[in-house]
């Protein structure tokens, strides 16, 4: 299969790209400046990230649509207001994730953003749970660009006017040169940002004024690198099919109401999961010194036994040093707990630690 | 007398006299794009031409470092394991990896000069 471009191709070449083969598509993971001074420019200024490849499944439909997706998510969406969004997972029978997604109230139905490498997938899951009785687009004639960072709310709003009024996690339709845009406050690196869809052939004039403005193309790996530091779970690595929502820590994102109730697809595992608690548990590990812990790498206790793995590790170039997250067994799993971690066939101590490793506040309205 | 001399995995070795001094390559640097950590070999330890004697990691992977020749490890460079970035902003002087006493002067002569090296290097990466 041959990969697809995005329609930020030309400008990824014309910024000196370095691109990778990601859930079929050529992606940038880096331009000239390089990963870290990326990542560090986001922080303090203003990154843009082409996420075009995320999956924009818009479903059509009213109270029928709330109830059968309420079936479907562990979320009160009777409840949620119009342009409001809710970070949650498409879980199977057994609670395992399939993928984790931001699901926004739109005029009409619903706006999910869903992972490149899933969307296909998700589609076909989604339209045979919900009996095709809806009208769903995965829109692949829409682009999606994310603008992260303490400068992207001025200089977005130089260019969209208004959208530095939106909460967090809250979105609205905007105009550029005549066309609709859908426009969030979110995004996944820990920052105050935006996400975008914008009509395919407006996204390069669209981030090419961005640039303008003073923002800068950040590729996947300062994205990695962010969402790590702030503690984001990155699909494929720290979530997948054999891991619960409960067991990933994200109880947060499952609403009280709802568990109460528990007639979602996986909810009485979750509901003995909750009451019984769970074997491992996702935590935040950092290890001493500088050694990079990566995915895979064994974690063991002070007694040398195999108490769990690592899902992603980097080097947190805002935190400067090591980050890493993994799941271990939940005896060990409190704060400060020290563990072993097996690199190179050496172990190298390292602690268990609360997430995120950096932590900046959103701006208003973040709940 | 000092001759710099290039290997396919991308070090720079230095002999003066018998001590070889080793690193990694410009070309070796921007490939692995921003270094963030570096592991070197034991003072003391030997290693064996073509072997592994040290680890750079940047922020997506890691690389083993390889020696171009055999030796006895009699120095190895702190300031790089204290700061890897200085391996990308001066790799082919100051952050130097290890010096080696050599065993075997003849190893050198498989390994290639500059010419060759670049044009290997543009070769490889095309």
């Amino acid at each position: 299969m041959e990969t697809k471009k995005t329609s930020l191709y030309q400008l990824h070449k014309d910024c000196k790209a370095k691109f990778v083969e990601f859930a079929g598509y050529q992606m940038p993971i880096q331009y000239s400046e390089g990963i870290v001074e990326e990542h560090k420019f986001t922080r303090n200024h203003s990154g843009i990230f082409d996420v075009s490849h995320m999956g924009q499944l818009f479903i059509y439909g009213s109270e029928d649509l709330i109830k059968d997706l309420e079936k479907i998510f562990p979320l009160n969406l009777k409840n949620l207001k119009l342009n409001h969004s809710k970070y949650s997972f498409l879980m199977d029978k057994d609670a395992g994730i399939q993928d984790d997604l931001i699901i926004t109230k739109i005029e009409g139905g619903f706006l999910i953003i869903l992972n490149a490498a899933c969307k296909d997938n998700d589609f076909k899951i989604l339209k045979d749970l919900l009996n095709e009785k809806y009208k769903m687009v995965l829109d692949r004639d829409r682009s999606l660009i994310a603008i992260q960072g303490p400068k992207s709310s001025q200089i977005l709003n130089e260019v969209i006017d208004g959208v530095k009024d939106l909460n967090f996690m809250s979105g609205n339709w905007f105009s550029f040169v005549n066309q609709k845009l859908y426009i969030t406050r979110s995004g996944y690196t820990g920052e105050d940002g935006f996400e975008i869809s914008i009509p395919n052939s407006f996204a390069d004039e669209l981030t090419r004024e961005l640039i303008n403005k003073g923002s800068k193309l950040v590729g996947l790996g300062a994205r990695d690198t962010l969402r790590l530091e702030a503690g984001l779970c990155l699909y494929g690595h720290d979530l997948d099919k054999d891991k619960t929502p409960v067991e990933a820590n994200l109880k947060w994102a499952i609403s009280k109401e709802r568990i109460s109730k528990g007639d979602f697809i996986g909810s009485d595992i979750i509901i003995k999961q909750l009451n019984d608690g769970v074997s491992k548990i996702r935590v935040g590990i950092k290890p001493e010194g500088r050694i990079i812990a990566r995915e895979k790498t064994k974690i063991f206790n002070q007694s040398d036994v195999h108490i769990g793995e690592i899902t992603s590790g980097t080097f947190g170039p805002s935190v400067n040093g090591p980050v890493a997250m993994g799941y271990v067994e939940n005896e060990f799993s409190k704060k400060n707990t020290k563990v072993f971690l097996e690199v190179r066939g050496k172990k190298h101590a390292a602690s268990i630690c609360s997430l995120p490793f950096y932590k900046k506040s959103y701006v208003k309205g973040a709940s | 007398m000092s001759d710099v001399k290039y290997s396919k995995e991308h070090e720079w070795i230095k002999l003066e006299g018998d001590i070889a001094t080793i690193g990694i390559t410009k070309h070796a640097t921007e490939m692995l794009g921003d270094i963030v950590f570096a592991e070197l070999p034991e003072k003391g330890s030997s290693v064996e031409k073509d072997g592994t004697a040290g680890v750079v990691e940047s922020t997506k992977a890691a690389s083993d470092v390889y020696t171009p020749v055999s030796g006895e490890v009699v120095d190895t460079n702190q300031a790089i394991v204290d700061d890897p970035s200085k391996i990308n902003q001066d790799p082919e002087n100051s952050a130097w990896f290890f010096k080696l006493k050599i065993k075997d002067p003849s190893e050198m002569d498989t390994l290639m000069n500059r010419d060759d090296y670049d044009k290997f290097a543009k070769e490889t990466s095309a």
